[in-house]
């Protein structure tokens, strides 16, 4: 099928048992609240709401999650901000959500360009207080439809809110997709955890209230624990021409494509430069890079923003290797012969043509 | 190879149809496509374009900084996209609504009276589909019959006559450059 990006998103997510989505419009992904909107309308299990704002939305997701349904909302950039409340309280309660954020170029309102800049704020927690998520960056749409049913999929067996970053490039465009097939959300095993009434077993509480200061210390080991289970278990890199590049482009989402396309220009020309495109950002694949960063002397980090991603690359390397950064913020983006120029002028200059 | 191609009208000239029904038809027939319409803060009346990219291998950027191919269907379109196309690219005017001549000479250029063809066969809402048709015939990515599968897999109109109007326009757009009238 030949689908826009957003509904790549929006179908996948349905194919993926998701009966429940809470919607609030804000350009460029609307036509995913659109797609949703008549998608869910026409199942019988089917629940759409647009809400009256982004904080009615995340919280309608935390009700859904908390009563063991799969749940999603979807936003850009500024609305992501405003969900980001929502998305702490998910992650202290350790309830499942999938978030999806279709970047555009920032800070504040900005413009309704694909940008990059919400790497931080994705990796980071985004909100208040000591967590991380799951962030997934898919860099086509057939990734945008495997990634949605991963988010799913994680989301549920770890109890954390996962968040896919697109931008509004991805979101408009249209590529040909293959779907998996759809799931019976019926079929879901049970949660045990889930608050759906307590006849004939005791009550449960899910809370994120927690004042006794031991127990909450002991709450956020436990998080912390998790997440490092999850660093360990579900890092996700693609290597694209590595095998024995001299220099190792390091670019997500639709920087990455880009980057494919500038890569295989300047292999014309005998540079022996691959790419490798991290699939999670958080976790960051560090083992990946830590096992390139064995033979590969130079990276190049490309990202549409002024240098985010690239701050993991520098913690992961710890100064080991060079380390070398194009960006372009704003909703610019760039062509794949620019890439290969910026490749080339770093290729020559540190002398990789002469070396091994 | 890559080939770009950048349809450019007003919007309601069907322009994002156009390259909706060239990347389903070079879909069907194998090969990579990517569809990305113009998105921006557009208004009603205003100018709309889109761009598709087909490949025989992944297609990288889905933007087209120059492109192979310009469908112009107003002026705007051919002030816009004139200076971007590739040298010895080709441009299709739509020289019913475009009064102006294109500057550059290291480019092809065919000028179609496309709103009059479209009127000749029975709907000038064909326009966009005898410059398709032009296009197709020239640039030979995809046949005629292949867009026809394209243009009844995207439009899933029942009406018979609506779908006999649009194939005769594309084979209309497809005999008149061929013609080189």
């Amino acid at each position: 099928m030949l689908l826009r990006g957003s509904h790549v998103f929006a179908e996948a997510a349905v194919r993926a048992g998701c009966r429940f989505y809470f919607g609030y419009p804000i350009t460029p992904q609307n036509e995913l609240t659109e797609y949703m909107a008549n998608a869910l309308a026409s199942l019988p299990d089917g629940v759409f709401i647009q809400a009256e704002s982004e904080l009615a939305a995340i919280n309608m997701v935390i009700g859904v999650s908390m009563a063991g349904k799969r749940a999603m909302t979807s936003s850009s950039s500024p609305g992501i901000s405003l969900k980001q409340e929502g998305i702490s309280f998910l992650s202290a309660m350790e309830l499942p959500a999938v978030i999806i954020n279709t970047m555009r170029g920032g800070p504040g309102l900005g413009n309704i360009a694909a940008a990059q800049g919400d790497y931080l704020q994705a990796t980071r927690g985004g909100g208040h207080g000591d967590y991380r998520t799951i962030v997934l960056a898919p860099g086509s749409g057939q990734e945008m439809a495997d990634f949605t049913r991963m988010a799913f999929e994680y989301a549920d067996r770890y109890r954390i809110p996962v968040i896919i970053l697109g931008d509004g490039m991805m979101s408009q465009m249209m590529e040909p997709v293959e779907f998996p097939d759809p799931i019976d959300p019926k079929s879901l095993p049970p949660k045990p955890w889930v608050l759906d009434g307590a006849k004939d077993r005791p009550s449960r509480i899910i809370k994120s209230l927690i004042l006794d200061t031991s127990a909450m210390e002991e709450h956020n080991w436990k998080l912390f624990r998790k997440y490092e289970m999850i660093e360990k278990e579900i890092s996700q890199v693609e290597l694209f021409l590595t095998d024995d590049a001299r220099l190792v482009v390091i670019a997500y989402g639709t920087a990455s494509r880009i980057t494919k396309g500038a890569i295989k220009r300047v292999r014309e020309m005998g540079l022996k430069v691959g790419l490798m495109s991290p699939k999670t950002l958080w976790p960051f694949p560090k083992r990946f890079l830590l096992e390139m960063s064995r033979v590969v002397t130079d990276f190049l980090v490309f990202e549409m923003s002024t240098g985010q991603m690239l701050e993991d690359v520098k913690l992961s390397l710890e100064g080991r290797r060079r380390i070398h950064f194009y960006g372009r913020p704003g909703g610019i983006i760039s062509t794949p012969d620019e890439i290969a120029k910026v490749i080339n002028n770093i290729y020559f200059k540190e002398g990789l043509e002469t070396e091994g | 190879m890559l080939i770009k191609t950048v349809f450019s009208g007003f919007g309601g000239q069907g322009v994002l149809m156009m390259g909706y029904i060239l990347a389903v038809s070079a879909m069907r027939e194998g090969m990579q496509v990517t569809y990305l319409p113009a998105y921006g803060a557009e208004v009603r009346g205003g100018t709309a374009n889109c761009t598709v990219s087909i490949s025989d291998e992944d297609i990288a950027s889905p933007v087209a900084s120059s492109p192979d191919y310009v469908i112009a269907l107003n002026n705007p379109s051919l002030i816009r996209f004139e200076g971007q196309i590739k040298t010895k690219g080709t441009i299709f005017l739509n020289s019913d609504l475009i009064d102006i001549n294109p500057e550059r000479e290291d480019i092809e250029v065919f000028k179609i009276p496309a709103n009059t063809l479209a009127k000749n066969i029975g709907s000038e809402r064909a326009m966009n589909m005898i410059m398709l048709g032009a296009f197709a015939s020239k640039a030979k990515i995809t046949s005629i019959d292949s867009l026809m599968n394209g243009l009844t897999e995207v439009i899933k109109t029942k009406s018979k006559k609506q779908v006999e109007i649009n194939r005769k326009g594309l084979e209309m757009g497809a005999k008149y450059v061929l013609k080189g009238e």
